[in-house]
């Protein structure tokens, strides 16, 4: 008897999670396939099986370009929050000395974090603005005579934005994997006549490359489903898959935003799949 | 690393954290300021005099919207979300120590869920509510659509926790004749207290300030950042702002009282 329960006890244990995100995830995404094939009307849709919603997504050159501008974003996006996460977590991995400094100031870094990502958005307004900080700093010191004015509103301010959000997510896995890289494999390449470039390029980067992974799960899924950045920040002049994706389901056409959901989902777990082969998350943990 | 004295290196890079750290906060203080705008002030600077007017006309109710009933919305979620998640991240970390049938795809199906788009999740479960005929409310859909999203990151936190526990504490104790409960409850439980305070602190944060999962699934009324996300398209006056710096300080609030607290569990443990 207390043998069988003792048996029984990791399956009890994991049936709350089990069934939250067996309601809450995987039975919401199997009816999205199942509605995808659906028919609709403005009054409702109507269980069926036709393709055209795909047809019609996949068929469209406006979806083809949305999805080219959402890659571009993530690449962008990709790229410089791994140049920026790469360095600060560098910086307190190898030259922060004491551990309570370096727990400072990674907190430093996480605080905003914690914030409201809508309040963060909205934060750029007055510093980029046409009359923002600076334009008028730029204004006044005689740099430029007219205000620039893609600084908001435009594609340079959405991914000025992303990286604002989402550089944490960047930072924090490649810190926790250089924390753990052995102090003395640095000391022995120095040892062996190697430069500080040398140390970081042959030695620290290709340990930190499973850190840096996870970061670009992150970044790459985050930016691939973001629609109030790119709707606030572009002021309506860009377009993300995701925002179209809300237009859709603003005027009702669920199946068609639910054909968009399953090419999207296809495409950000192939693009986790295919990072997910260089790195095994359950060890980098 | 030369003992000595710090390289060039060290200067440059110490610079570029400086800066990094200027990028986070410099639009936040941005909006700090600003909040405190005179009431013939705009949402961009100079500052027209200075002033508490658009704090109070936050708590006016016909000027805004509703914050105070939105926020109170975004509190008690915010608390649901981060009992649930402790509670359940816990179970399924004991549990993932052992080996069961189905570890492995619950595993993936704990990492999906923290790749999926969230404005998948928002809307499959809006249709699923739709299709079943039940009504979408703040405290049924989007109370589940925020567990998606926090319980991943609980779950990853007490995977690593339990990675780096040594079972010869439990081991000790059990020799010693206590029970499982025992063990667990004496041993185990305040080894991890801190790590479960952070798991409450991400589940709290997140819950409070999600926006695309809350979307479909809020039902009638309103979140904090669905009301906010309203404001930023029809609100043109430093109100938004004065919003920004309440909800930003009671986060930062959050933050230090859990910091606070998780420096007592050590201080305790540490003496005991």
């Amino acid at each position: 008897m207390n043998n069988l329960l003792t048996r029984a006890t990791p399956y009890l244990q994991a049936t709350p999670l089990l069934l939250i995100l067996g309601f809450f995830l995987a039975i919401p995404i199997l009816l999205l396939l199942v509605v995808s094939f659906w028919d609709y009307d403005f009054a409702g849709m109507y269980p069926d099986f036709v393709t055209f919603n795909y047809a019609e997504t996949l068929g469209s050159w406006v979806t083809w370009k949305t999805y080219g501008n959402t890659l571009k974003f993530a690449a962008i996006v990709w790229a410089i929050t791994a140049f920026l996460g790469f360095w600060v977590a560098y910086f307190l991995a190898f030259h922060v000395k004491t551990a309570t400094m370096q727990m400072v100031l990674f907190l430093v870094c996480t605080v905003p974090f914690l914030t409201s990502n809508i309040i963060r958005m909205i934060s750029w307004i007055p510093v980029l603005g046409r009359n923002g900080l600076v334009n008028s700093g730029l204004v006044g010191a005689g740099v430029i005579d007219q205000p620039i004015e893609w600084l908001l509103y435009s594609d340079f301010a959405v991914i000025l934005a992303m990286v604002h959000l989402y550089t944490l997510f960047m930072v924090t896995p490649i810190f926790n994997t250089m924390m753990r890289i052995d102090k003395s494999l640095v000391e022995a390449a120095r040892d062996a006549g190697a430069r500080d470039w040398q140390i970081i390029w042959n030695v620290i980067l290709p340990l930190a490359k499973p850190g840096i992974a996870i970061g670009t799960i992150f970044v790459v899924t985050l930016v691939m489903a973001d629609f109030s950045t790119v709707q606030v920040m572009s002021g309506g002049q860009s377009a993300s898959v995701a925002l179209m994706m809300r237009n859709q389901m603003s005027l009702l056409q669920y199946p068609a935003a639910a054909a968009n959901a399953i090419v999207l989902l296809v495409l950000v777990l192939s693009m986790v799949a295919g990072i997910l082969r260089i790195v095994d998350i359950r060890k980098e943990l | 690393m030369h003992r000595e004295s710090r390289p060039i290196s060290f200067y440059v890079l110490a610079a570029f954290f400086g800066l990094f750290v200027l990028f986070l906060y410099g639009p936040l203080s941005a909006v700090f300021i600003l909040s405190f705008q005179g009431p013939q002030g705009g949402l961009t600077f100079p500052l027209n005099g200075v002033s508490l007017r658009w704090f109070q006309n936050l708590f006016e109710t016909q000027a805004v919207g509703n914050f105070g009933a939105s926020f109170g919305r975004s509190f008690a979620l915010g608390l649901m979300v981060m009992t649930a998640t402790v509670l359940v991240s816990l179970l399924a970390g004991l549990a993932f120590r052992r080996r069961f049938v189905g570890a492995s795809p619950l595993f993936y199906l704990t990492v999906a869920s923290l790749v999926v788009p969230s404005i998948i999740v928002s809307l499959g479960i809006g249709v699923l509510f739709q299709q079943i005929g039940w009504r979408p409310a703040w405290f049924t859909s989007a109370y589940g659509a925020h567990l998606t999203w926090t319980l991943p990151f609980g779950v990853l936190i007490m995977f690593a926790v339990f990675n780096r526990f040594s079972p010869s504490y439990e081991e000790a104790a059990r020799d010693l004749g206590a029970s499982s409960w025992q063990t667990f409850y004496h041993v185990v439980l305040p080894m991890i207290a801190p790590s479960l305070i952070g798991v409450g602190l991400f589940g709290f944060s997140l819950s409070y300030d999600e926006f695309a999962r809350t979307l479909m699934t809020s039902g009638s009324s309103n979140t904090l950042p669905l009301e906010i996300y309203g404001m930023t398209t029809n609100v043109t006056t430093p109100v938004l702002y004065a919003l920004g710096t309440v909800t930003t300080l009671f986060s930062f609030l959050v933050i230090m009282v859990t910091l606070g607290a998780i420096l007592i569990v050590n201080r305790r443990r540490a003496r005991a």
